[in-house]
């Protein structure tokens, strides 16, 4: 995994609650058994006017030019501000790598839906919680302010804007270190491989019927 | 202390817990499905690592199998190479039970858990699948992870994780009749919202959930995440027993008695605490309708489409606005009035032995209505689906014109052929109705088997509790 210690970014607007899963990707393209290339078909069916399937060349299809991924201002954008619930439903893990593929880095809400929250931080992708009136006071900013950038310093958790405002954020401890050293979870859970075991052997002792 | 049955479920699995509380917890069953498994075991390969407990997989192919024409084998060259993928993995490597595409006992992977006995109360249970959550049902840690987790639980039987907090459902009195563990459900999401359980882990209580039989509470549970919630879950009682005696994968004999003496143990105390209480009424429920393309856009029958002139809050009304939309619906229609073109009963949500016993009452020597271009059953399990026909269900959905399909996710997500044309509108026993969740332009509406069963006979939304 990418580590994340500083972004500084690009910030693009999608001024909508309870973006769903099946919106940050279709499942045609969940048919896919790689990790990567996900990134033309993030929000497929609101950045294409076509029907989405996999294989197409993504540079022969009809865009919605209003879309706000599609404005030639928010081009290579690295963070994406949101509103509430972003990610709800599924479990994919291909919406973060679509994000990831895409360019996103970092993504700011006042709240994440669980699943998709929890995904993001296995991919090297930052997201941020704030309170609701500094997510609307970012929303003008941003629409209002051509080429709007933040700052986001993991380190010292805090996004900081362009008129110097300090805005911090909150994140657990381990997530913070997992992503500013770049770690495998999988490697740091194997540090425990002696007392999984153990635990496991007693488990199988006190309810053998659960290793049937 | 009194202790939540969350609480007692999370103890029985820590492993290690660092000082900022992410806990290691240790994983009892991982069901494993085509979809979210691949790039977990090419990554484990890639890593020069091997799995650590194969007898704790369950796998099976559900969402991309086709539903009819099965001598054909899967035609979509980029869904076979998935499922063929599953199947070279779990060659491979091994697993406790093995479904194929095309075995008498595959199906949706939150159906063939439960009715093998793989899922038993006290388990972790994890899957790539968000709806995961089913399997609360029995008093289960059970939730839904991404593909890197996937991974993790393959190398290390372990997920790290945050504990959540707690909430008591709590649904007192009887629902009525007509109303079903759907509706409920539907309506709990209506009050809290599709965010209001996010970071909570709920249990559903009292005694209309006590009432409720292995598949209503399956059904339940099932959408708990569609209230944010990972973990929806159901204390152990008799009914969980019963449900469970005799199954392939339960305990037998004097380890049965065992497991049962300690199973009932797994239930909140009296006077356990929890972080937030929700009390609904269950008298209060009538059968519910979702109108728009979240679950918590939902209202009762008898209702209209809301209107978002009156709505206050201004997010809440540009999504209301962008639904109505999207589902091509005008404010005030009344629900009555919404004529459908297709029928999806199906699904983890509603797909089991009773969801089809209950569709089929409904539609017994009745027929489909003329405008409707398709109405289909997708049994939940190769399991389910002999049961039905041993009962003599597909002949009264046949004879109503009705199309009856082999096991899987189907229409529920269309990553097969079964999907909704742009514009279709659709009544479904499924848990999304997300735009183009049945395919690309589909309009969904969220009903039980029996509402969906009603209004394939009447071409749109009817009451069912006036056919009853
Ligand atoms: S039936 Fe639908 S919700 Fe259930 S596992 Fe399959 S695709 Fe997911």
């Amino acid at each position: 995994m990418e580590k994340f210690v500083r972004l500084e970014g690009l910030v693009a607007p999608l001024d909508r609650a309870n973006v769903d899963t099946d919106a940050i990707i279709p499942k045609q393209f969940l048919k896919s058994i790689k990790r990567s290339g996900f990134g033309p078909n993030l929000f497929d069916e609101w950045r294409y006017r076509d029907v989405g399937e996999p294989g197409q060349d993504v540079a022969q299809r009809p865009r919605k030019d209003d879309f706000v991924l599609n404005q030639p201002r928010y081009q290579g954008a690295q963070i994406l501000l949101t509103r509430k619930n972003f990610g709800c439903g599924s479990s994919r893990e291909h919406a973060p790598w679509a994000l990831l593929d895409f360019g996103f880095r970092a993504l700011i809400a006042e709240s994440f839906a669980d699943i998709f929250f929890n995904n993001c931080f296995k991919n090297g992708i930052l997201p941020i919680v704030l309170p609701a009136a500094e997510v609307d006071a970012l929303f003008v900013q941003v629409t209002e302010t051509p080429g709007y950038r933040l700052l986001i310093d993991l380190e010292r958790q805090r996004v900081v804007r362009p008129d110097g405002k300090l805005l911090p954020f909150v994140i657990d401890a381990f997530r913070r270190e997992c992503l500013l050293n770049g770690w495998d979870d999988i490697g740091l859970t194997l540090r425990h491989a002696d007392l999984i075991r153990a635990f496991e052997e007693q488990r199988r002792r006190q309810q053998p019927w659960l290793f049937a | 202390m009194p202790q939540t049955l969350y609480e007692k479920l999370w103890q029985d699995h820590l492993v290690h817990q660092e000082a900022d509380g992410t806990a290691l917890i240790y994983i009892d069953r991982h069901l494993v499905h085509e979809v979210t498994s691949p790039q977990a075991f090419e990554g484990l390969k890639l890593a020069g690592r091997k799995p650590w407990r194969v007898s704790s997989i369950v796998a099976t192919a559900d969402h991309n199998t086709p539903t009819d024409h099965w001598d054909r084998g899967i035609e979509d060259p980029v869904s076979r190479l998935q499922v063929e993928t599953l199947d070279a993995n779990i060659r491979e490597v091994g697993a406790l039970a093995y479904f194929p595409f095309k075995d008498p006992r595959q199906g949706i992977v939150h159906v063939v858990g439960p009715e093998s006995g793989a899922t038993l109360p006290g388990m972790t249970v994890v899957c790539g699948d968000s709806h995961t959550s089913t399997h609360g049902a029995f008093a289960c840690m059970a939730h839904g992870i991404g593909t890197s987790e996937v991974e993790h639980v393959l190398a290390t039987q372990c997920l790290l994780q945050k504990k959540s907090r707690t909430m008591l459902l709590r649904v007192d009195g009887v629902l009525g009749k007509g109303v079903t563990a759907k509706d409920l459900a539907l309506a709990i999401i209506g009050h809290i919202g599709t965010a209001g359980g996010t970071g909570y882990a709920i249990e559903f209580a009292g005694s209309a959930v006590r009432s409720l039989s292995m598949e209503g509470r399956m059904t339940l549970c099932n959408m708990a995440i569609e209230g944010g919630a990972r973990l929806g879950m159901v204390a152990v009682d008799e009914v969980t027993i019963d449900y469970l005696r005799g199954r392939p994968f339960a305990p037998k004999g004097e380890q049965w008695q065992q497991a049962i003496a300690l199973w009932r143990t797994l239930r909140s105390d009296d006077g356990a605490e929890f972080d937030h209480v929700v009390d609904l009424p269950a008298g209060e429920i009538g059968p519910q309708v979702s109108w728009g393309t979240s679950p918590e856009m939902v209202v009762a029958i008898d209702a209209c489409v809301p209107d978002p002139a009156r709505e206050g809050d201004p997010v809440k009304r540009e999504g209301m606005e962008r639904a109505l939309v999207y589902m091509g619906l005008s404010a005030n229609t009344p629900i009555r009035e919404i004529a459908l073109d297709k029928i999806f009963i199906g699904s983890c949500t509603n797909s089991r032995i009773e969801d089809l016993r209950a569709a089929a009452g409904v539609v017994r020597g009745k027929k489909v209505a003329s405008s409707i271009r398709l109405a289909m059953v997708v049994p939940g399990s190769g399991l389910v689906k002999r049961q039905a026909e041993d009962e003599g269900l597909d002949e009264i959905f046949r004879a109503a014109g009705f199309e009856w399909r082999e096991p899987g996710c189907s229409m529920c997500l269309a990553m097969n052929a079964d999907r909704l044309e742009a514009g279709e509108r659709c009544a479904s026993t499924s848990n999304r109705n997300f735009e183009g969740r049945q395919g690309a332009g589909g309009r969904t509406h969220l009903v039980s088997p029996e509402m969906a069963a009603a209004a394939a006979i009447a071409g749109h939304f009817c009451d069912v509790r006036e056919l009853l």
